[in-house]
């Protein structure tokens, strides 16, 4: 007899989703006549009408924030402002299970994720922002610091909460006030932090959460009464936003797409480097953003590791999000589902090998198994453009000059990784990459304390630590 | 000896067949025990693992308070861990000290438990510190009285001082003296390893030598079984059999008290070498309380409500 | 008073350490603030520019690679070249801008300033904008400011020396590579200033200056695929949003600035931060 493990589904009871949902504006949740569905992508099944923003919702939304930036918040002492923030870190806290449960359903990802990495982190995001906020001339960023004013916050739906966080708990700490939309297929666990600056008795409009889809994204980027956008989602967004804003005083930070080489060198811990080469693809199910996409194996290994992957990934348990024992969850949504389905029909094309697992999908939901990519060359578009799925190309090398060469060769330069055990190779590599996040020997790991973000095409701006801070501050030097 | 053809029994084989090794990296192999660890074992699964952690139990005493009584009862034990429901298996093993081989033997076939060998805790245990001849004469004593296994330490001294190839001959010997009578089971102690690398290192040298298993601990030194050890060790058996196609044994020993840490070495077994292992022919648990956390257990289960100790056999 | 004739100098450009002619033969007429010929430096083309970001990303590993000690020294070698020859500089600028000698002794007088304060910079930018991350797990955190690659200015119109040298040395100071377009009114300080700079011990291609006019030059700067970043200080306000939307295509940072600042060379630099584990 195997070994199988029964079903340890999460309990949903934890949670309560209203039928239809408002946005939230002014410290209260306001009807809103438009609305449009938000799903499980695990079953897809409704689970809640959401309200479509239009103009005036979002002009109400900066209306509430301004007044809220210029009578309350940018009045208020950075030391009352962080006890703000730590009552929001300790009420998600709190209710942590419930926003993990919560993320879960909407978003299709493995409650182990949402429970274990996005909750914990999104509240440790608001504990660390909380200790800035009446230590501002400290960060040497200028010796009289000043927010921005009102910020508009675009986030992606890959991880809703935490992104969320990356940019409301750096603003709020800074003295800005927030205009946020939360990803169309992803609203819930934002909606519920509402409840969350409820609870904590946030002064009205510090943060407005209104729900939509790109057109409310893009009527929060034009908005004349907006000082800051902050966007996170695809580089061929980031750029339209760029477009949009050049001729006016807005601030813009962008995190965007990436192509993340992942690097191993022949002396590399070999099951530590697997599991990091599954965790950097498989994770969330490869929507990440720095997912490690490309797989840069030493030719003298390549047979090994490759052999090695493979019997790891049939240990990858795809399923039910809300199981307990599932890796790899759900595709957020049919359109992410038919983006990855095209691209890797176009590296069937192309020659590359493909191989995944055996997995028994579910009938129903948006589901793609872990698949690698053998044969891949940098020519191949499985190499250069982002999936954003649990999709890995891979591709061999022979010198270290060869893989940093290989590993440059994209527009993007978000993030990469070096897997060996010679510390100073390890340290020239890390040099030589041009990518704004280096993980070495590890994959896919963040902090509140870790400035995050990308060179060239992979964005501007860093968000986390010390230099995340900078972009919710007037800069010292800048006309 | 062939050593599976990996090394030719000299100084000079041994230190490259060693030293091609990939490293283990601390932070990378303790992450993917703890994520292991967040496996959730429930119901059915819940249940067939408890019996399988029973028959992987090595019943263990290994004090020096030990006494023919003593052992007599941790056999009855051992043979029908709960009195009162026939369907709880027999555990793996017996395990003593070398002393007390014949006793246990002796009683195990008086009560029916011809099925359950005895091991032997062998080669001047726990510290591994007496001559060669007195190691050989402890081992071939243990075989003598009836041990159908023998648990021998390794000379931790010479691996840490770099004298591989002494700890390597150590086993081969002690191997020829069990020949085909007794299973070799070789103990690392790995809280004074120190390190994961060391672990791997030790792992491959004694799976080379003719271990039939390896063993974390003595149970005398903490840390002992940690997930991560056993996770390394069950890595580099994993590899073994792919160079050579021969199931090599683990026996995780010291620290697993509760049926959670059990289940978890399951998982850890599962999921790293796979379903071949879980069975008591290759997987094993040192423990002695543990047993009696695994009946508490089992009998939540089939009652429904959580039971006392008082209702489990205290030997 | 001797009858010699002068011998007058041709401006060029400054590409990879040479002194070319513009590609396209074109030259302009610069004149006095009195309306008298002075020069005729050249007129620079978008070609000029493509084979001057060449020379600017071929130099950039190298220049990345000097150590920061070394690229200090270097900046002061210019600083030294500078005052070594400011009678020149001083004479040149009176001469085609008409201000004052006193007013002109300090343009340079704070060139040369300036170079001294950012060659002290380049060995203490990366503490100042690196840190290490205390992060809530085992592993060592660093974040590391580095040079972004090749950065493409233009110069104020005035002052036309000491603006030119507030645009390129902080970008250089990291580490990148710079093409500037010097002052279109006052070019020629400029291109004296290649001449100290082409003895300086400065790597070829490092800076690399061009002459021309703004509105011809700042919009293909602002296209160009393989330049990373754009100091367009030197360019009018109104014109900012189109080279914004134009640099758009490959998301270059766009900066401008108002003060000699640490915050000017922090702009054209990235931060890396690397992750490692702690462990035995």
């Amino acid at each position: 007899m195997t070994f199988e493990y029964a079903p340890a589904p999460e309990s949903r009871a934890i949670v309560t989703i209203k039928p239809k949902y408002g946005h939230f504006i002014g410290g209260k949740f306001v009807a809103c006549s438009k609305h449009f569905p938000t799903i499980n992508p695990a079953t897809e099944e409704v689970l809640s009408q959401i309200a479509l923003a239009g103009k005036a919702d979002v002009d109400a939304a900066v209306k509430a924030a301004r007044k809220a930036y210029t009578t309350t918040w940018s009045k208020m002492s950075g030391k009352e402002r962080g006890k703000y923030l730590y009552r929001i870190a300790r009420i998600m806290q709190e209710r942590a299970r419930e926003f993990a449960v919560l993320e879960t359903l909407d978003n299709g990802k493995p409650i182990r994720e949402s429970r274990d990495t996005d909750i914990p982190l999104a509240a440790a995001h608001f504990f660390y922002h909380a200790g800035w906020a009446d230590k501002l001339e400290y960060a040497g960023l200028g010796t009289s610091p000043k927010p921005l004013g009102v910020a508009g916050q675009i986030i992606p739906w890959n991880f809703p909460l935490l992104m969320l966080a990356w940019k409301v708990a750096p603003a709020l700490a800074a003295g800005n006030t927030v205009v946020l939309k939360p990803a169309e297929s992803t609203p819930l666990t934002a909606l519920l932090f509402a409840e969350v600056c409820q609870q904590a008795e946030l002064p009205a409009g510090v943060v407005n959460i209104v729900t939509g889809d790109g057109s409310t994204g893009a009527l929060i980027v034009n908005h004349p009464g907006i000082d800051k956008i902050a966007f996170t989602g695809s580089t061929e967004v980031g750029k339209i936003i760029a477009r949009a804003v050049a001729p006016t005083n807005k601030s813009v930070t962008l995190e965007l797409g990436g192509k993340a080489a992942n690097i191993v060198f022949d002396d590399a811990p070999i099951d530590e480097t697997v599991e990091g080469i599954v965790n950097g693809i498989f994770f969330n199910q490869g929507h990440v953003c720095c997912a490690g996409s490309r797989l840069l194996l030493q030719e003298n290994v390549a047979e090994e590791v490759l052999h090695k992957l493979k019997n790891r990934m049939e240990k990858i348990r795809v399923g039910d999000p809300m199981d307990k024992n599932t890796d790899v969850g759900a595709i957020n949504s049919k359109e992410q589902l038919a983006k990855i389905i095209e691209l890797v029909a176009v590296g069937d094309a192309e020659g590359a090998e493909r191989w995944s697992p055996a997995c028994n999908l579910p009938s129903k939901g948006f589901w793609f198994a872990p698949t690698i990519f053998t044969g891949v060359t940098q020519a191949h578009r499985i190499a250069r453009e982002e999936i954003f799925g649990p999709v890995l190309s891979v591709l061999t090398f022979r010198t270290p000059q060869e893989a940093i060469e290989k590993a440059n060769n994209t527009p993007f330069g978000l993030s990469a990784g070096i897997w060996s055990e010679k510390g100073s190779r390890t340290l020239w590599a890390s040099q030589q990459l041009r990518a704004g996040v280096i993980w070495a020997n590890t994959f896919n790991k963040f902090d509140p304390t870790s400035p995050f973000g990308g060179y060239k095409e992979s964005g501007w701006g860093r968000e986390g630590g010390r230099h995340g801070l900078a972009a919710y501050l007037k800069g010292v030097s800048h006309e | 000896m062939s050593f599976y053809g990996l090394v030719d029994g000299s100084d000079a084989s041994l230190k490259s067949y060693l030293g091609n090794l990939s490293g283990v990296d601390q932070v990378g192999a303790e992450a993917r025990a703890a994520m292991l660890a967040t496996r959730s074992i429930k119901t059915t699964s819940k249940r067939w693992a408890i019996d399988t952690a029973i028959t992987m139990v090595d019943l263990t005493t290994l004090e020096g308070a030990d006494t023919p009584g003593k052992v007599k009862a941790l056999c009855t034990k051992a043979v029908r861990p709960d009195p009162t429901d026939s369907t709880v298996p027999s555990v793996g093993a017996v395990c003593v000290y070398n002393d007390m081989v014949a006793v246990a033997r002796t009683h195990l076939d008086l009560i029916g438990g011809q099925h359950v060998p005895v091991a032997a805790v062998s080669t001047a245990f726990p510290s591994g510190r007496a001559s060669m001849p007195v190691k050989i004469q402890d081992t071939q004593d243990a075989i003598d009285a009836g041990a159908a296994e023998i648990d021998m330490v390794i000379d931790r001294g010479a691996f840490l001082a770099g004298r591989y190839i002494d700890v390597f001959n150590e086993i081969v010997q002690i191997r020829e003296v069990c020949g085909d009578k007794a299973h070799l089971k070789v103990i690392f102690e790995t809280g004074e390893l120190v390190t994961y690398d060391n672990v791997r290192k030790a792992s491959f040298l004694a799976m080379a030598a003719g271990a039939d298993f390896i063993k974390t601990s003595t149970g005398k030194v903490a840390p002992a079984a940690t997930p991560p050890v056993v996770l390394v060790m069950l890595e580099a058996v994993r590899d073994f059999y792919e160079m050579t196609q021969v199931r090599i044994g683990v026996k995780p020993a010291g620290g697993i008290r509760n049926t959670k840490d059990a289940i978890k070495q399951l998982v850890l077994v599962n999921e790293t070498v796979g379903p071949d292992w879980l069975n008591p022919k290759l997987f094993r648990i040192g423990a002695s309380a543990l047993l009696n956390d695994l009946l508490m257990q089992r009998m939540k289960m089939d009652d429904g409500y959580y039971t006392s100790p008082q209702y489990v056999t205290m030997d | 008073m001797s009858n010699r004739i002068d011998v007058k100098k041709t401006y060029k450009l400054y590409i990879n350490g040479a002194f070319p002619r513009s590609e396209s033969g074109r030259t302009y007429e610069v004149k006095n603030a009195k309306g008298v010929f002075v020069a005729n430096p050249c007129l620079a083309s978008r070609k000029d520019l493509r084979d001057a970001v060449v020379a600017a990303r071929a130099a950039h590993a190298g220049w990345n690679k000097v150590t920061a000690y070394n690229r200090g020294q270097i900046l002061y070698r210019i600083a030294e070249m500078l005052e070594g020859r400011r009678g020149q500089f001083v004479e040149e600028i009176v001469n085609v801008t008409g201000v004052s000698k006193v007013k002109a002794d300090k343009e340079v007088t704070d060139s040369i300033d300036r170079l001294v304060w950012y060659a002290g910079w380049t060995d203490k930018i990366a503490s100042l904008a690196g840190s290490t991350n205390p992060v809530a797990g085992p592993f060592y955190n660093f974040t590391i400011p580095e040079s972004m690659g090749v950065v493409a200015a233009i110069a104020p119109e005035t002052p036309s020396l000491l603006g030119l040298i507030d645009v390129i040395a902080p970008i250089i100071t990291s580490g990148n590579t710079v093409v500037v377009l010097a002052s279109t009114k006052a070019p020629l300080s400029a291109m004296t200033f290649a001449e100290v700079l082409a003895t300086s011990d400065l790597p070829a291609g490092v800076i690399n200056i061009l002459t021309g006019k703004k509105d011809e030059i700042a919009p293909w700067m602002a296209s160009h695929m393989d330049i990373d970043a754009l100091d367009i200080s030197g360019l009018p306000a109104k014109k900012h949003a189109e080279i914004k939307v134009a640099g758009a295509e490959n998301l270059k940072r766009i900066h401008s600035f108002k003060s000699a600042d640490p915050g000017r060379i922090i702009a054209f630099m990235e931060a890396k931060t690397v992750w490692h584990p702690i462990g035995l």
